[in-house]
């Protein structure tokens, strides 16, 4: 596959409100990236159609009852068929920001042993309490397993947004231990948080900046083709981007952001 | 018909930071407010054949979509709507 013929969905509801530039960062690398509303979706198309899924970041059906809860019953509802489809083919679904709160709600992360019925993880309202939306440092912890990181070197420290209230990654107590030696056994750990040197926070604030379980910022599946995480990679997308780039004598082109888009479209040109 | 009160709240040894800043600002008004814990009610008027149907229902709403076994317990009242 080349990656003008790659095609990329980029679904919306109402309160989603990043998927102007998640579109823009996969144009801009050359992908055909379509953004359709989720009923739109529904009635006229197929995500079967595209060669990759997105589900943006923003605040879908105003983050009532859990961020990303009513998007992914709506989700599972409608699509589950298709969707369970898409993953066993192994066409890669990231979920960004309220993205990823909604492939946990829906199952499809961490998915142990495949999509599961019930959310084995949640993403928590913030500690401290608050929306906070601030430039963070991440380590990417993945082996390889990743299609969406494998173009970044093990241990990388990587500078990126965030901008959520509720994202705090948890698993329920009595598996904690037990959950995250799977997340590793199976290489199914993507980023972390951590300083601009690279050492973990061990959940202090600021620098893991919604008190998430072992500063964990991402996860993808055991097969690495689903990832969510919460902070925003395009919004690092372009050298522009960055907070710092008009102290700098040449800002840079490109942000940290872009290698997540570069991975996926270098592994569907591979793959299929 | 059928009438259910249906309240989500957090495991216990969860942290509540709503409840935390909750518990601060009543203290901050002057309330002795040791510990607050916030919960989420949800009323839901449905039909169902029979008390049983009807709890089977609030079930399925309480595993499905209203609470996160990771974090959230729920209980219920049921009552026929009249």
């Amino acid at each position: 596959m080349k990656t003008q013929d790659v095609r990329v969905l980029v679904m919306r509801v109402g309160g989603t409100n990043c998927d102007a530039e998640t579109q823009r960062a996969f144009t801009e690398l050359g992908a055909q990236a379509q953004v359709l509303h989720f009923n739109e979706v529904i009635k006229n198309h197929s995500i079967l159609d595209y060669n990759a899924l997105v589900f943006p970041g923003g605040f879908s059906y105003g983050d009532y009852v859990r961020a990303g809860a009513i998007w992914a019953t709506g989700t599972l509802t409608k699509l589950r068929k298709d969707l369970k489809e898409f993953v066993e083919q192994e066409r890669p679904i990231l979920g960004i920001c309220n993205g990823f709160q909604v492939l946990v709600e829906a199952g499809l992360l961490p998915a142990f042993n495949g999509i599961s019925e019930y959310p084995k993880a949640t993403l928590a309202t913030n500690i401290p309490i608050g929306y906070r939306c601030k430039w963070v440092y991440l380590k990417h912890e993945n082996s390889g397993n990743c299609i969406f990181t494998k173009n970044i070197p093990k241990n990388k420290v990587m500078h990126i947004p965030v901008a959520h209230g509720e994202g705090r990654f948890l698993f329920a107590k009595e598996n904690e231990k037990r959950y995250l030696q799977k997340l590793y056994d199976n290489d199914q750990l993507v980023f972390r948080y951590c300083t601009k040197d690279g050492d973990y926070p061990n959940g202090e604030f600021p620098v893991n900046p919604n008190g998430a379980f072992h500063d964990i910022a991402g996860i993808c599946n055991p097969q690495g083709t689903v990832f969510g995480l919460m902070p925003h990679p395009e919004r690092a997308f372009y050298g522009w981007q960055l907070p710092d780039w008009a102290k700098t004598e040449q800002a840079p082109t490109f942000g940290d952001g872009k290698l997540v888009f570069e991975s996926m479209i270098d592994y569907l040109k591979k793959r299929f | 018909m059928y009438r259910a009160k249906i309240e989500v709240s957090l495991k216990q040894g969860h942290s509540d930071p709503e409840g935390e800043m909750t518990a601060q600002s009543l203290k901050e008004l002057k309330f002795s407010a040791k510990k607050v814990n916030v919960s989420k009610v949800y009323i839901v008027v449905f039909e169902a054949e029979s008390k049983q149907k009807a709890e089977e229902a609030v079930e399925g709403m309480c595993r499905k979509l209203l609470a996160n076994p990771t974090k959230d317990n729920y209980s219920y009242v049921i009552e026929e709507e009249k």
